[in-house]
């Protein structure tokens, strides 16, 4: 609850009007059985027709107040309930933008963009709820007891008699009811994961003609959440008899008992009707309270998802203490290891070379042999688990994540681009990049063309960039890396979707930039003209050199080499398969 | 289909998810009309009870005692009536609502290919998951509220008029002033809620995007620049919100306003009244008309809310009938298969998914058993539907079809389909254990042959570094990597060893080393099997007994890939274009 409570200072006036006015607004309502007891003691049975028409019309006074007082407390309770939303909803996006990828893989995109749209508006609607009803509530139930104290002392021993047993039944049900709630959620989550699989796989499911199975899959969890749903409306459904059961009989209880008062002479016959006013009200309120409980409860619980995002410590701009800068290479690893978080096996082990600036380096591997995990070590994405990671010397920890990123340009496997135009994508690069920056960029990474399929630099993007090819798509982002100008470009295989030819252009190109480039690919032709081939294989480096030499001393580049240029080259006759 | 208007057709739809429960619901109305007596006799007697307290010394106390006992009875009526139908409502409601979803999900595994192509997945599940749920609470529950609330104001005015016609009169010339006031308010919020959405669907546009990108936004440290358009966005989001929230919240003050209004009329007329009829109309009848004029204006404001969720659900059942209603696949043929030799042929074919782009036209293909067909060309010449077409996931719109001369269509899909397996670019796995999911071909089969299998798909050794080896679960998204995926799809196909078998680029996500090795397995494999091979990388498929060079729908070169390349056409451009270095 800090962080909402934090959010919620900022509107501290608001979240103590709008409450403070609802209590107004409950006096007004609470007057009113006063008002008419004194119309029937004085106004009919003392036969004087003035309190009738005075009582009536602070009747209608009171609505008026009444009226405005609420309103009051609506409009406080809105600003308030929107305001703190908002402002939860800008601290979490920045929470979440300070997070380091490691965070970002645990916590997962579907789940961060869940907390910032659905839980956030639940939390709004849980505050907007609380600083009206919940408030306002206990004042009304427990105003309206001490109303019928002010009445007659004795009689109003009949409301504390039955309030325990209220709060109690109501505290019961919800306490039985918000587990199976939780239940019959976990239920119907399953029923969709089931819908939804049969439909991305439906291709395969009928390959295999598993539509049966699936049905009969189906079946059984549709009829678990649906026996849930039926004990948990079974525990619900009991609410409302057992209150109305328990207020009528107090009801029973208070005319008796109000029947000996007036017996005795000790209050009159409008006080009985004043009485009985106040459990009527107490009833109509538990009622509307029950309904918005659950509202209430899922705000509580999203709220407490929020806290959890809000808690994490976001990634911090300088991780290790200056040290004295080692070298002059522009990059160095020195027995660097890394460990996935969650992960068992490492993903690199003892990984030492050092890259010269404007030197090519190739990292070269099969799938999950952790060559993206080596290249994203450098900005810093991750931190090395053992070992140093030095740029220019210095230690990656020990500078700024910005100054260090505006000097390290990383072009993604998955080709990113946002919606906007061509030149708004590749300003991400550089805010201040003129129009010749921009072009020069376009000519490198070989997108001159897709700028005039599109249009120009303010050629149209779709969200996505869905309005490209794989292949547009990915040159735009190499683009969009040189726009930044910097020391260190990695291409994280980032051209495998480019033919051999446009490859091997935007190859030739890169040279001429002078920058330290690395390159990460699958495809040996992609890196063998490097001045230094990195062989990666189950996370170690099983091989550092040029392309001769590994082609006679790395078995595992030899492999790699002989599985894809023995095609390659030959073409024709093939004897593999 | 999201405008979908509820039809007659939808009525009679309901009507019959309804009656395996008409006896429910028949209790539930009776149950409804008992609890609604029971309401409303309490205050009544209670009012009588109140009139026998005149004074000090002025009680009647027999009966006083009697009237109790009147009364313990309304109120136990009432709460049995309101437990029960709440019972038989939820019975009636959740078994409707599994129903619905029951005859859905089966109707999933028989509309075609074409339906669920064209649609989004979030569209259908949609229906199946949340439209369903609509329409069994608002519709039923709805329903029954609908009933009770019109009972309610019908008995309150009913005894009201017996009683004293006159008040009734003012409750009921002011009571539809509430009704009135939260139709107005409805009315000028709908704009403001209109609003609020649009904005908020930017907003959620701009957090899918950034968020949904964030290592790539962090990559570029583009962090400040996102909260400031965040932050505007964010400062729009509130203004509307604030206005939608606040208008909206309203309408309880008004209506609790109007409530007043006619509580202090009520008390004006009845005081009135008993001043100048005593004996006809008592301080009790007043106490009793003051709570009915509570209890009668409830109902009616919720009944436009109640009218509001009606139609929704009216609307969620129009597009859940609709899609139960969807044409389904065509009929089964009646003739099995078997297990095939293989022999496929394509005989002047044509089709397309959109009746007014032809895509293909005089297509055929001669597959003799046994021989391995290569599929190539650009992107969108009509690769996936030819297998789309062989699958039988689609039927040809002329021509036919044929494996070992007879026609697809007249096979049952089931035969049909068993006897190819096929493994796709997209790597479709089940949220199950490995072990489930290598097995789906094969239920049956033993835990060696499962795992002989895995090795020859080289998937063996990452399935036992995982977690649980081969009984750890994986999810659609998942731990596991595309390439890892491929894998696991591969071993599932090496299990079943059919007759037939598809490759869409079956290697794509899979290193060049570990394709390598797995193309050993899959020669294999492939010995003596009809394979139909599409595949990017030209190498994987040059030893094809036929090549067959797809452009826009039609084939334009076949022969194997020695003549091909001697041919020099479109076949030799795409071959060199791979090596232009």
């Amino acid at each position: 609850m800090k962080h909402l409570f934090s959010c919620l200072k900022t509107y501290k006036k608001e979240a103590i009007l709008a409450p403070l006015f609802k209590l107004f607004e409950a006096c007004m309502e609470l007057i009113v059985p006063l008002v008419v007891a004194v119309i029937v003691n004085k106004g009919i049975n003392g036969a004087d027709k003035s309190y009738i028409y005075y009582g009536c019309l602070i009747l209608v006074g009171f609505g008026v107040l009444g009226l405005a007082f609420s309103l009051t407390a609506q409009y406080f309770a809105a600003r308030a309930a929107v305001g703190t939303s908002a402002e939860l909803r800008s601290r979490l996006f920045r929470k979440l933008q300070s997070f380091s990828y490691s965070q970002i893989d645990k916590t997962g995109t579907s789940a961060m963009i869940t907390r910032m749209t659905s839980d956030v508006n639940q939390v709004q609607t849980g505050v907007n709820m609380t600083l009206r009803l919940l408030l306002r509530s206990p004042i009304i139930v427990f105003g309206a007891t001490a109303m019928a104290f002010v009445k007659d002392v004795q009689t109003a021993l009949v409301f504390v008699a039955v309030l325990p047993l209220l709060v109690a039944v109501i505290i019961a049900v919800m306490a039985a009811g918000i587990p199976l709630y939780k239940k019959v959620q976990s239920k119907l989550d399953r029923v969709y994961a089931s819908t939804r699989e049969n439909l991305t796989g439906v291709r395969v499911i009928r390959a295999f003609c598993k539509e049966q199975s699936e049905v009969s899959e189906f079946d059984v969890r549709n009829r678990e959440l649906c026996k849930k749903q039926q004990k948990s409306g079974f525990v619900s459904a009991l609410m409302n008899p057992v209150t109305y059961v328990l207020v009528n009989v107090a009801v029973i209880a208070l005319v008796f008992v109000g029947a000996l008062r007036v017996d005795g002479g000790a209050i009159e016959q409008g006080d009985v009707i004043a009485l009985y006013s106040y459990l009527s009200i107490i009833l109509v309120e538990l009622i509307k309270l029950a309904n918005y409980v659950f509202t209430v409860t899922k705000a509580v619980s999203c709220q407490k998802r929020l806290a959890e995002v809000l808690n994490d410590e976001g990634e911090p701009s300088v991780t290790t203490e200056d040290d004295k800068p080692v070298g002059d290479s522009a990059v160095l690893f020195d027995g660097v290891s890394f460990t996935y978080a969650g992960g068992g096996a490492p993903a690199l082990s003892d990984i030492s070379f050092a890259v010269k600036q404007g030197e090519t380096v190739g990292v070269l591997g099969g799938t999950g042999s952790g060559k993206s995990t080596l290249v994203q070590l450098i900005p810093r994405f991750y931190e090395a688990s053992v070992g140093d990671v030095r740029v220019n010397g210095v230690k990656v920890g020990a500078m700024p994540a910005e100054t260090l990123r505006e000097r390290v340009a990383i072009v993604p496997q998955r080709a990113v681009l946002f919606q906007g135009t061509i030149r708004s994508n590749l300003l991400w690069g550089a805010g201040n990049a003129s129009e010749e920056d921009l072009l020069f960029a376009l000519k490198i990474a070989q997108a001159e063309d897709v700028a005039e399929a599109k249009g120009g630099l303010d050629g149209e993007i779709a969200q996505e960039g869905k309005n490209l090819s794989g292949g547009q798509r990915q040159r735009l982002t190499i683009a969009r890396a040189l726009v930044r100008k910097p020391e260190i470009l990695i291409l994280d295989d980032s051209s495998s979707a480019l033919d051999y030819a446009t490859d091997a252009k935007l190859r030739a190109a890169l040279k001429t930039v002078g920058c330290t480039v690395f390159i990460v690919s699958q495809r040996a032709s992609s890196v063998r003209h490097a001045d230094k081939i990195i062989v990666l294989d189950d996370g170690k480096a099983v091989g550092i050199g040029t392309h001769e030499e590994l082609l006679s001393s790395c078995s595992v580049y030899q492999e790699i080499f002989n599985s894809q240029e023995r095609r390659e080259e030959k073409g024709g006759v093939d004897d593999e398969e | 289909m999201k405008n979908k208007q509820p039809s007659s057709g939808t009525f009679k739809g309901i009507l019959r998810y309804l009656k395996p429960y008409m006896p429910l619901l028949i209790c539930t109305i009776l149950l409804a009309l008992c609890t609604v007596a029971g309401q409303l006799a309490v205050p009544y007697f209670v009012g009588e009870a109140i009139d026998l307290i005149k004074g000090a010394g002025d009680v009647d106390y027999t009966k006083l005692y009697d009237l109790f006992i009147v009364i313990a009875v309304c109120i136990g009526a009432a709460a049995f009536g309101q437990w029960g139908m709440s019972l038989c409502n939820n019975h009636i409601a959740y078994k409707v609502l599994a129903d619905v979803r029951r005859d859905a999900f089966r109707k999933l595994q028989k509309l075609p290919l074409s339906y669920l192509d064209t649609r989004a997945y979030g569209d259908i599940s949609g229906v199946i998951v949340s439209d369903a749920e609509q329409f069994a609470d608002g519709l039923l529950l709805g329903f029954t509220q609908l009933f009770t609330g019109l009972s309610t104001i019908g008995g309150v005015l009913a005894i009201m008029l017996v009683m004293r016609w006159e008040i009734a009169l003012v409750v009921f010339v002011i009571t539809p002033l509430s009704l009135f006031c939260s139709r107005f308010i409805a009315k000028r919020t709908y704009t403001m809620f209109k609003k609020q959405s649009e904005v908020r669907a930017e907003q959620t546009a701009f957090i899918d995007e950034m968020i949904g990108n964030l290592k790539v936004v962090k990559a570029y440290t583009h962090e400040d620049e996102n909260e400031e358009t965040f932050d505007e966005i964010n400062g729009r989001m509130k203004k509307c919100s604030l206005r939608a929230v606040f208008f909206s919240s309203t309408t309880n003050p008004v209506t609790r306003f109007v409530n007043s209004v006619v509580y202090a009329a009520v008390a004006l007329s009845g005081a009135l009244f008993a001043i100048a009829n005593p004996l006809t109309f008592t301080v009790g009848n007043l106490t009793t008309f003051l709570s009915y004029s509570n209890q009668y204006t409830k109902p009616f404001n919720e009944i436009s809310e109640v009218i509001t969720e009606f139609q929704n659900s009216l609307a969620c059942a129009a597009r859940i009938f609709a899609l139960l209603h969807e044409e389904e696949e065509v009929a089964d043929g009646t003739e099995t298969l078997g297990t095939a030799e293989g022999r496929v042929t394509l005989t002047d074919v044509a089709f397309s998914y959109d009746k007014e782009r032809e895509l293909i036209r005089d297509l055929n293909v001669e597959a003799p058993a046994g021989k391995r067909v290569a599929i190539v060309g650009p992107t969108g010449c009509g690769k996936t539907t030819l297998i789309n077409l062989l699958m039988r996931f689609y039927d040809v719109d002329e021509g036919s079809v044929c494996v070992d001369g007879k026609d697809v269509r007249k096979l049952s899909r089931a035969s049909l389909r068993k006897n190819y397996g096929m493994v796709l670019q997209e790597t479709w796995l089940k949220a199950a254990t490995v072990r489930e999911n290598l097995c789906m071909g094969r239920p049956d089969c033993t835990e060696e042959e499962m795992i002989a299998a895995a090795k020859a798909a080289h998937a063996h050794s990452f399935i036992t570094r995982l977690p649980k080896g081969y009984d750890t679960v994986i999810g659609s998204e998942g731990s596991l990597s595309q390439g890892q995926r491929q894998l696991l799809c591969i071993a599932r196909i090496m299990l079943c060893r059919p007759p037939m078998l598809i490759l869409d680029e079956a290697t794509s996500n899979i290193d060049t080393r570990t394709e390598h090795k797995v193309q050993d397995a899959f020669a294999r494999l492939m010995q003596g099997r009809t394979c139909f091979v599409v595949a990017h990388r030209l190498s994987t498929i040059q030893t094809a007994d036929t090549i067959l060079v797809m452009k826009a729908g039609k084939i334009i070169e076949q022969g194997t890939h020695k003549e091909l390349l001697e041919k020099g056409g479109f076949y030799r451009d795409l071959y060199e274009a791979q090596f232009a270095e």
